[in-house]
């Protein structure tokens, strides 16, 4: 009889709770993943049947200028890639170059600690404050050339958000570098330069790069910060002074365009979402890749 | 002895040390670009913001009519509305986000399966605010009204539900809130579960106790710093949000009680005025970014401080 | 205290020569009172219990124990004539003609070729690189296990053949002196017998230290031999600090030693 006692007891208080419980837990993962699916869909099928040449190619029309057609999102494309790049090109050398202080010169110590100690604190710093804070110091001054909002405003903005992700990924990626290729290179009497940037830098290259992709597609999908720094454009940017004129983005295109009441201008908003999404899930997934292969190492 | 004579630089020519030592100079300066940029924030803003700090005091923290025609000043309904949408939405995403994370470190489903929550969840947050927002607009708010008016209809005589749900409001934004600090809070949650040692479960296990039992009582008491340490993150997070949030609260610095009607945040408060402004109103906006500055800073330094306390405990 | 035979007269040509060399690890001393004269073109061994220093006082003598922050030394380190601690002295340049080969096998994620080829280059290497890599294989004795596939990478090798490519690394910058860490403690007896016989055919060009706790080792290998212990800081115990008991040629340490603690050491009563 003892087997009997032993046996499951579906109807027992004890099992009906820790089912109750299983259950709670698993309708909260479904409501989790619901927003991403029909976000996913409605960007799919909103977004996707605005996709076609002209979205590509045409620059955006001003709103109520042609009730039916609102153009293309062409300058807004290649916007959004130099705004980035502007951003990356900034931050990636001074967030790299902040990361290799703190992971091999100064491991330890209040400066470093403190820097760190900065780093997250500057990651936490909401995205508009780094619009406000180039505002101030950049557009209001017109301090670069006399120009005010302007594509290198924008970058400068972004490259904010971007430094303090880039600094902590290099210092964790060198940190998890052997200390065992530090000796062997400065054992054999490579000075401190040539050891960082020969041995432990290419050691740690695919966890870096991971985290500053990563970066990218954070800094490309931003609005707040660009808004009143690259601020928006409904031209091609074009002459030598384009990093100093006003430039539009995906992103700022999309908000503009969504509190429009024209419904041309809105379709197109969801034209440059699907876009935006496709490229930044697309960046996610390169930076996926790159940290599989630094798991198979 | 062979080669002997071939190294060149056996004794260092002067420029590489002076290579040496530049590139630990570059490096230090880089590195100290944080404090920098820091300090520079809180320069600008604050320096920004003298004006109106004297002109209006503390009363501009308790006083709700900003009007620039008539040049008066008060933040009391962006403060209000940072505070009540970062608070609620953490309120509705906290049981979400820890209840998804212990259904994927525990073994209820297959390993595979748990994996592709844990990547959908990331890829929630890669989702760009300002599509959020959108799809708030166009989509969220018109499929919640209904149900939005049903609360109206039988709680209204709550002032929290008080007025009619008309569109854009305090409510949606909170939901939208939620559904951008999920993927934060989910995934700080999940790796400090994983992080706690497995021979604390199997000694729970061992005495008999249930998979519940052995979770509240055993695995979330010992991550719990952790993940007060990421709810507080994401608390910072949902107070700095600003794109979606200005698409959807209602921007109306009128106070009022429901969360049916518009309200404002200090962030979209700044998204929105900020490019057009000038004289007093840009000082204001600067106080009232000095206000969003400091909230945020206090939460995530405390947040650190939470997350640092945890990982001396193991 | 002073248990320890200096034997000044023993080393007439000295390479390096330790004087009254004090090492510490945040204020805390790990090492006294070293003196040292290490012949020149000769196998010295560093034994001793572990926790005696000997590692310790071999890194102070390529300053590796800079890369250690909290770490630092007393006394006077003279190599060739010069005192390396000195401010004026660039350490790099210091390793370049002190090489070192550690106890773990700690080859670069690079190929063979590039391994050996990478420290020739930044000692400024001029000439035929081939020549350069396959004459420092050979003289490593891991030439024919490598020569077909010198550009796969160095951890395709075995953990012996990864010590010997790491030897390879060092003989290739052409030092005066080469430091051996414990060289064979992570490696198979078969490794360890090629690995000692590499040392034998390179006393004939280089000065060698090696650290080993392998007592045989020392007596095979090393034509001087330097034995350390460790005693208590104080007389409550507590601590423990190195220093160094006797040093002579090896022989003379195994058979004839002078001091008691050698005695019991060499015999197995300790340590």
């Amino acid at each position: 009889m003892t087997n009997n006692k032993l046996s499951f007891n579906y109807s027992s208080k004890r099992n009906i709770t820790e089912f109750i419980f299983t259950f709670l837990s698993a309708f909260a993962s479904i409501i989790v993943l619901m927003p991403l699916i029909f976000i996913i869909i409605y960007v799919i099928i909103k977004g996707g049947s605005e996709l076609n040449l002209s979205l590509l190619t045409q620059l955006p029309e001003p709103p109520g200028d042609d009730l039916n057609n609102a153009g293309g999102v062409g300058n807004a494309i290649i916007g959004t890639f130099i705004v980035t790049l502007l951003a990356a090109l900034i931050s990636i050398p001074i967030g790299v170059g902040g990361g290799i202080y703190l992971a091999e010169y100064s491991l330890k110590g209040p400066f470093s600690k403190f820097i760190r100690f900065g780093a997250n604190v500057l990651s936490g710093v909401p995205s508009i404050i780094a619009g406000v804070f180039i505002y101030g110091i950049i557009v209001s001054t017109r301090i670069i050339l006399g120009s005010n909002f302007s594509a290198i405003a924008g970058g400068l903005a972004l490259s904010i958000l971007m430094i303090p992700t880039i600094i902590k990924t290099t210092d964790e990626g060198l940190k998890l570098v052997s200390n065992d290729l530090r000796k062997a290179s400065i054992g054999i009497g490579a000075s401190k330069f040539i050891t960082i940037i020969r041995i432990t830098l290419p050691a740690a290259f695919n966890s870096i790069s991971t985290g500053i992709v990563l970066a990218i597609a954070r800094a490309s999908g931003e609005t707040a910060p660009l808004i009143f720094t690259a601020l928006f454009s409904f031209y091609w940017p074009s002459g030598n002074d384009m990093l100093l004129q006003p430039l539009a983005t995906l992103s700022v295109l999309i908000y503009n365009f969504a509190m429009e009441p024209y419904e041309a201008q809105n379709q197109l908003a969801w034209g440059a979402s699907f876009l935006l999404v496709t490229l930044i899930l697309f960046i996610n997934l390169l930076a996926r890749w790159l940290s599989n292969k630094t798991m198979e190492k | 002895m062979p080669f002997n004579e071939e190294f060149v630089l056996r004794n260092r020519p002067r420029m590489e040390k002076i290579i040496d030592q530049s590139f630990q100079n570059l490096v230090l300066l880089m590195a100290s670009m944080v404090a920098i940029i820091l300090l520079g924030i809180l320069t600008v803003i604050f320096l920004g913001s003298t004006e109106s700090i004297a002109r209006y005091g503390f009363k501009f923290l308790v006083q709700s009519e900003w009007n620039p025609v008539n040049d008066q000043y008060g933040a009391f309904t962006a403060i209000y509305g940072t505070l009540l949408t970062s608070l609620a939405s953490l309120t509705l995403a906290i049981p979400l986000g820890v209840g998804t994370a212990i259904f994927i470190t525990e073994n209820f489903i297959h390993h595979k399966l748990r994996n592709i929550i844990g990547v959908m969840v990331e890829l929630l947050a890669a989702i760009p605010s300002v599509v959020l927002g959108l799809w708030a607009v166009y989509i969220m708010e018109p499929f919640l009204r209904p149900s939005f008016l049903l609360i109206h209809k039988y709680l209204g005589w709550i002032p929290l539900f008080g007025s009619e749900p008309l569109g854009p409001g305090v409510a949606p934004a909170i939901i939208v809130l939620s559904i951008m600090i999920l993927p934060i809070i989910t995934s700080i949650s999940r790796d400090s579960l994983n992080q706690v040692p497995k021979k604390l479960r199997e000694a729970s296990y061992g005495i008999g106790s249930t998979r519940w039992i052995t979770i509240f009582r055993v695995i979330l008491p010992a991550a719990i710093s952790s993940i007060t340490g990421g709810i507080l993150l994401a608390l910072g997070r949902a107070m700095g949000e600003t794109m979606a949030v200005t698409m959807i609260i209602g921007n109306s610095n009128t106070f009022n009680f429901s969360i049916f009607s518009p309200g404002y945040t200090i962030s979209a408060m700044l998204a929105n005025q900020f490019g057009e402004a000038d004289g007093n109103q840009v000082s204001s906006l600067m106080y009232a970014a000095l206000v969003l500055m400091i909230l945020t800073l206090t939460v995530n330094i405390f947040a650190q401080w939470m997350v640092k306390k945890l990982s001396l405990k193991y | 205290m002073k248990k320890q035979t200096l034997n000044t007269g023993l080393i007439s040509n000295e390479i390096i020569s330790l004087e009254n060399v004090s090492i510490s690890y945040s204020n805390v001393e790990a090492v006294r009172n070293i003196f040292c004269k290490i012949p020149r073109s000769k196998v010295t061994s560093f034994i001793g219990p572990s926790g005696c220093g000997k590692s310790t006082v071999l890194r102070a003598i390529n300053r590796m124990n800079d890369l250690i922050e909290t770490s630092s030394i007393k006394g006077r380190v003279i190599f060739e004539g010069i005192d390396i601690y000195d401010k004026k002295i660039d350490p790099v340049e210091i390793r370049r003609r002190i090489g070192m080969v550690f106890q773990q096998p700690n080859p670069f994620p690079k190929s063979i070729y590039e391994n050996i080829a990478f420290g020739a280059r930044i000692n400024g290497y001029t000439g035929n690189m081939n020549d350069l890599v396959e004459y420092s294989l050979r003289k490593a004795a891991v030439w024919e296990e490598c020569k077909d596939k010198l550009n796969e990478s160095g951890y395709s090798l075995s953990g012996g053949q990864q010590q010997r490519l790491c030897i390879a690394r060092t003989i290739a910058i052409k030092p005066e002196v080469i430091l051996m860490d414990e060289p064979c403690s992570a490696l198979d007896p078969i490794s360890t017998l090629k690995i000692e016989e590499t040392i034998h055919e390179l006393k004939k060009s280089f000065t060698i230290i090696i650290v080993t706790h392998n007592m045989q080792q020392a007596l095979r290998v090393s034509d001087y031999t330097a034995f350390y212990n460790a005693e208590p800081t104080s007389k409550d115990g507590g601590g423990k600090v190195g220093y160094l008991v006797e040093f002579n040629e090896t022989e003379k340490v195994f058979n004839q030693p002078t001091q008691k603690a050698t005695e019991d050491y060499i015999s197995g009563k300790f340590g």
